[in-house]
């Protein structure tokens, strides 16, 4: 009876907070299936089931924070038919209900280790129960929870029946906020702060851990330009392809052909990536950054790679994560040139061993066979591990970019 | 479609991508990108959106005729007198 544990979604979380579960003990669980919805700090992310089974017992009631790797459920594998003599199907219980007092908010510095105050208070006499998720994007939207059907397990109010409520409320004037609600600013704001101390954690950690070294790259795009054209002219609007695509797959193949960079640092020793899982780091409009993955780019074509990561770059702005879209990444690719940035110095995101930075795309003098011409130039960086691959490797890796993007029909 | 009509529909589409502007303090002749932020993701899902709302095809090679407010507008309807 294996235990399902609270993963690791990304390299910079410690700990994780049990938002909603998606499944009650009893449910059948199929591979891939959304269990449970966790909080990152840095996000709300779904984590998928990597198995078939059952879910035997919840070990961790929503609202509770544990540690990376401990375990938060119990999966009965192995049956395909629900199991005689299920267990017993003992509901959760709900959070108890808030303290009828203003809650104290956290120093914006001070991690999160108990489950945040619920901050819709119900009338007395009447028990809500919704998930920690529906009673802070209710406090988050002014959606009074007592108004609001629930249609989850039990009756519980949904984050789904939250957003619906909020819906049907926006003709009529919004209520008096209560003087114990934070207000939205505020409840971003903190949202905002334990986003940046989770990025703070792990760079401290590359700079401290990582003796890394740098390199740059100028490349010349003409070609690479004017067959993406070509290729867009044929395509509707929204199945053309941004010249970032070329930028993945040629790194994807560099890291196949160089694997030194392609991989992680741990205990001691190089561990080399199973296939290349690139992770692409993406602003959020309301300040931050992710680094959701692309798996197996190296083998994805272009317009495949493409979809994939616009869809991808919109589940991350929207808050829609899953646990597959952030567990995995064996190297980073940033690109800042949409923000006229010319070169990146990136900081590899540990335990990984490298980072690709691509600045801006920019009419440049070139000189190539002899002649000087102006050619669209983009400059690619490489940050690299020292431990892990020399910078004699780390320039190749370079060069095979370079090269691979002056064959774009063969990405 | 009218002007005020397609400007209007090339807002919502804006509000789409970049959903916490105050477009009503959107300046008509300064570009989009630098005003809203938005990057090359952005600006494809936002023609996308634009495209869907108004049926006017825009091709890759008119994409830098299109920065400012005012020139996608004037672009729509001329495209759409057109079709």
């Amino acid at each position: 009876m294996p235990d399902f544990l609270m993963p690791s979604l990304g390299a910079d979380m410690e700990q994780g907070t049990i938002l909603e579960w998606r499944k009650r003990p009893g449910d059948r669980i199929e591979r891939g299936e959304i269990v449970v919805l966790v909080d990152t700090d840095k996000a709300e992310i779904e984590v998928e089931s990597f198995g078939a089974g059952w879910l035997d017992e919840v070990l961790v009631r929503e609202g509770d924070t544990v540690p990376v790797g401990a375990a938060i459920a119990r999966i009965r594998t192995g049956e395909t038919e629900r199991p005689a003599a299920a267990p017993v199907q003992k509901p959760i219980a709900p959070p108890p209900p808030p303290p009828p007092r203003a809650p104290v908010p956290a120093p914006p510095t001070a991690p999160r280790v108990a489950p945040p105050p619920a901050r819709a208070v119900p009338p007395a006499g009447v028990r809500i129960h919704a998930s920690p998720l529906a009673r802070r994007l209710a406090a988050d939207l002014g959606v009074d929870l007592a108004a609001v059907r629930g249609t989850g397990p039990e009756g519980a109010i949904t984050r789904e029946d939250v957003e619906r409520g909020a819906t049907q409320r926006a003709a009529a004037p919004p209520p008096a906020p209560s003087p114990a609600a934070p207000s939205p600013r505020a409840a971003r704001a903190d949202k905002q702060s334990a986003m940046r101390s989770a990025i703070a954690a792990a760079m401290e950690r590359a700079h401290r851990e990582i003796p890394q070294y740098y390199l740059a790259t100028r490349v010349e795009l003409s070609r690479p330009l004017a067959w993406l054209a070509e290729q867009n002219a044929s395509r509707p609007l929204a199945e053309r392809v941004l010249p970032v695509a070329l930028f993945l797959k040629a790194v994807a193949k560099a890291a196949v052909e160089v694997p030194e960079v392609n991989g992680f640092w741990r205990d001691g020793a190089f561990v080399p990536g199973e296939g290349v899982h690139v992770g692409v780091v993406v602003s959020l409009r309301q300040g931050g950054i992710l680094a959701p993955i692309l798996h197996d780019v190296a083998r994805s074509s272009l317009p495949t790679l493409f979809a994939e990561f616009r869809e991808l770059v919109g589940r991350a702005r929207a808050g829609k994560l899953r646990s597959s879209d952030v567990s995995g990444g064996t190297i980073t690719v940033t690109n800042l040139g949409d923000q006229g940035v010319e070169t990146v110095f990136g900081v590899i995101m540990p335990p990984q061993v490298a980072l690709v930075g691509f600045g801006r795309i920019t009419d440049q003098p070139f000189a190539e066979h002899g002649l000087l011409g102006v050619k669209p130039v983009v400059e690619v960086t490489l940050t690299a591990d020292h431990r892990a691959s020399d910078g004699h490797r780390g320039g190749r890796f370079l060069a095979a970019i370079a090269r691979l993007l002056q064959e774009p029909e063969s990405l | 479609m009218t002007r005020d009509e397609l400007r209007e529909q090339v807002l919502q589409a804006l509000a789409g991508v970049a959903p916490e502007a105050d477009l009503g303090a959107l300046r008509g002749n300064v570009a989009l990108r630098d005003q809203l932020d938005l990057d090359s993701m952005d600006f494809l899902n936002f023609l996308v959106a634009v495209h869907q709302r108004t049926g006017v095809e825009i091709p890759e090679a008119d994409y830098g005729k299109l920065a400012t407010l005012d020139q996608l507008v004037a672009y729509l309807l001329r495209a759409s007198a057109a079709g």
